[in-house]
């Protein structure tokens, strides 16, 4: 490949333009819609050393019914673990819509040789993963290699076979909004079927002037070459307010083709049950307590 | 109309749309208003009258009193018999009047917005976070000032220069009221003011928060109507100085009027201020700016950026983002939250706007809409768009459309850039899109503007200096320099 056209980002006025768009008034049928669009939009994850095969089950049974005894709210679009959990979470979520989306290539530093990296990602899927969450190498990234970076997501790519590859840019650790734009660029051209912002280990995670800035950088793309390629924020999205958010971010910047889970994800683990809760809001007129709703 | 080339629309997805969201906040408007004069409102002398009508359903609001010779004599007397206590009160008092005022608008903030888009159609996202609270700030702002005069004009005595006679535009009834009574009052003087015809409301609302606030009576008198109303209050012998807002058209007959008589005049008219992209900004964020830039109050903003000059090699790329962005404007009801474009502030400008749209085909250039949701069948309403094909010697270059028109024509260099912007009668103001600080500063120095925005369009402080240049008229209000027009300098 050539050299990636670096595209100016001005951070004053991304900011500015996402923190307007978060002053949009959804109330009653459009606030309903927005949350169970997000609840299907969500990829209930957990992704810590102490996830065991229980927790990995009860976080499928609630992915399927996010609120027991109402099936007008969705299932989740995925649930995402880590490879060793895959093949369980395969079984349980076996006949059903709800995906397996497992991180890989040593996530979160993606510190280990490209060999092993590739090798996880073809356990994962082998296991049954529908879906891999990689790293890029933010080391080769700032350090200006960016054809390796770009070589790199490629072979993570081939090694999928299929599986839909989302590409996490850790946006906390490139520093402006330029390095953001390039490598979601990058991660655009080596083939990303999602650019995602963060592994959720690294502060900060996803915001909404970062998450603009990949719409936008999936936007020119899809101008330029018909292709759509999603989006994915992850980490810090806790509150239903803050998705709706998300989701006039989206709307206003690529239209409502993206508003659909093939297109659009929250990785979250907490935001789903808020978005339970103003559900539930919305139909009984009052707010749940926290020992009602199930864990995840 | 024709449409240029854009992305291909998206298949259907499950749409979802923001449901209404109105501003539901009441408001009181009396059946009638007379002038505020001497602290009371009273009718007109002759009895005269005129209906304000909201623009978005075309509904009377109220009827509003028609100020003659004979209520510009009383409400100049008021004002002058007002004078002697208040130009010699101290400052530090004058300020506390001034901080209650802020203090009082900020405490009516919703009620006033919703006021101020009901009469004048602008999106109640503006008035909320625009109009009111920049209100406020010019208030509070000036409070600040009001004991610190000589220390603003060191080594000079500063000193009220007297009456004066304040005329304010509709496109930003109550900010541009507080533009011109927040430094008047500051420095001293009293104060006849004159709002337009069809936006009197929120002037008069201020009124009664004078009242609130125990403004002396006297010290600021309103009195509504027409342009004869405004040219009778220009005529008056008492008034010692004259501010006014509004068109060069207007302007150029003030500036007769005073002219030989010894009283000052500052003037704040019209503009065609020129946005200039280079190929190396952001131009996602560019995008968002020349919009703000037109579109912003429905392009009745005196230094909207209304030529849009682009660098050649980035004008396809330009343009289709553009059109990409008008899509998603959202145009209607100005009451409710998420309208980004209200109505047209009246009948006559809607059709000021219509002939300079059917001048712009005649003249060869291409209308772009893109925009093509459904308008309110009521009421008065146009849709944003853009003119390609535009030269500089067509109408749409040269003359002020104010409203949601914007003429887009390219350069390749930037002294083509810097010769097409400066080809214009009027000054007021321009914006620059660059990533290069270096190239910014060289163009920003040989704009022939009063303000020049980098990077960013419509920004506004009370404590930066605005006016313009050339035919853009002269003086400035905000900040120290803003203060100097309500001063006598004594030595």
């Amino acid at each position: 490949m050539g050299a990636m056209h670096r595209v100016p980002v001005d951070q004053v006025a991304v900011d500015a333009r996402a923190a307007r768009l978060g002053r949009r008034s959804i109330k009653r049928s459009a606030k309903e819609a927005a949350l169970r669009l997000a609840v299907a939009m969500t990829d209930l994850t957990t992704l810590e050393g102490q996830d065991s095969p229980e927790r990995v089950r009860a976080l499928c049974r609630k992915a399927l019914r996010p609120l027991e005894g109402d099936p007008t709210v969705p299932s989740v679009a995925a649930v995402c673990v880590y490879p060793r959990l895959v093949a369980l979470a395969r079984e349980e979520l076996a006949g059903t819509p709800v995906r397996v989306a497992s991180v890989a290539t040593a996530f979160p530093s993606g510190q280990t040789p490209l060999r092993l990296r590739l090798e996880e990602v073809r356990s994962a899927v082998e296991d049954g993963a529908d879906e891999i969450d990689m790293v890029i190498s933010r080391g080769l990234f700032l350090a200006g290699r960016l054809d390796e970076v770009h070589q790199e997501i490629a072979a993570v790519k081939e090694a999928c076979e299929g599986a839909h590859l989302k590409v996490i840019l850790e946006t906390g650790e490139l520093g402006s909004y330029e390095n953001v734009r390039l490598a979601s660029d990058l991660a655009l051209a080596a083939g990303a079927d999602f650019v995602k912002t963060s592994t959720g280990k690294v502060q900060p995670a996803a915001t909404p002037g970062v998450t603009l800035v990949l719409l936008e950088s999936v936007r020119d793309a899809w101008r330029r070459t018909g292709r759509r390629v999603g989006v994915k924020p992850a980490g810090g999205i806790r509150t239903a307010r803050q998705a709706l958010h998300y989701l006039v971010l989206v709307k206003e910047t690529l239209g409502d083709a993206w508003l659909t889970p093939e297109l659009f994800r929250f990785g979250a683990s907490s935001l789903l049950n808020d978005l339970v809760r103003q559900l539930l809001r919305l139909r009984d007129g009052c707010y749940t307590a926290a020992h009602d709703l199930s864990l995840a | 109309m024709s449409r240029t080339k854009s992305p291909p629309e998206p298949a259907a997805a499950p749409g979802w749309d923001y449901a209404p969201a109105p501003e539901t906040a009441p408001v009181e408007i009396a059946s009638r208003y007379g002038h505020f004069i001497a602290g009371e409102f009273v009718p007109a002398a002759d009895g005269a009258e005129f209906a304000t009508i909201n623009p978005a359903t075309e509904e009377e609001l109220s009827r509003v009193a028609r100020g003659g010779a004979e209520d510009v004599e009383r409400a100049v007397a008021a004002a002058r018999r007002a004078l002697p206590r208040w130009s010699r009160l101290p400052g530090r008092e004058r300020a506390k009047y001034l901080f209650r005022i802020a203090r009082r608008l900020q405490e009516r903030a919703r009620e006033l917005a919703v006021l101020e888009t009901l009469d004048g159609g602008k999106p109640i996202r503006e008035s909320r976070d625009v109009d009111v609270p920049e209100a406020a700030r010019h208030f509070f702002y000036h409070a600040g000032w009001a004991d610190k005069l000589e220390f603003a004009f060191p080594g000079r005595r500063p000193k009220p220069v007297g009456v004066c006679g304040q005329i304010i535009p509709w496109n930003f009834p109550l900010l541009m009221a507080a533009w011109k009574l927040a430094p008047a009052l500051a420095c001293g003087n009293t104060v006849v003011l004159k709002p337009a015809e069809t936006t009197p409301l929120t002037a008069l609302r201020l009124a009664e928060i004078l009242q609130e606030c125990e403004l002396p009576p006297g010290v600021v008198n309103i009195v509504t109507g027409d342009g004869e109303t405004g040219a009778a209050l220009a005529a008056h012998r008492g008034v010692r100085k004259i501010a006014f807002t509004g068109s060069t058209e207007v302007g150029k007959k003030l500036a007769a009027a005073v002219a030989g008589s010894r009283r000052r005049l500052t003037l704040e008219l019209g503009g065609k201020s020129a946005n200039i992209v280079c190929e190396d900004a952001s131009l996602d964020q560019a995008v968002e700016g020349v919009i703000d830039a037109i579109f912003f109050n429905q392009g009745h903003v005196c230094c909207a950026g209304s030529r849009l000059l682009v660098q050649e090699s980035i004008l396809e790329e330009f343009l289709e983002k553009l059109d990409w962005r008008l899509r998603s404007l959202r145009v209607g009801d100005p009451l409710d939250k998420n309208t980004d474009v209200g109505a047209i502030n009246s009948r006559a400008q809607l059709d000021r706007i219509r002939t300079y749209l059917r001048i712009g085909l005649e003249e060869g250039g291409r209308l772009h809409e893109c925009h093509d949701q459904p308008l309110p069948a009521k009421g008065f309403w146009c849709r944003p768009c853009y003119f390609t094909n535009v030269q500089p010697a067509d109408t749409l270059a040269r003359e002020e459309v104010f409203g949601p028109v914007l003429a887009v024509m390219s350069f390749r260099t930037p002294e083509e850039a810097i010769a097409r912007a400066n080809n214009t009668p009027y000054g007021l103001a321009a914006g620059i899109w660059s990533d290069k600080g270096s190239r910014i500063f060289a163009l920003a120095a040989r704009l022939q503007a009063g303000v020049v925005w980098c990077n960013t369009y419509n920004r506004f402080d009370a404590s930066s200096p605005f006016g313009g240049y050339k035919e853009s008229g002269f003086g400035r209000e905000g900040g120290r320099q803003g203060l100097r027009p309500y001063l006598e300098l004594e030595r």
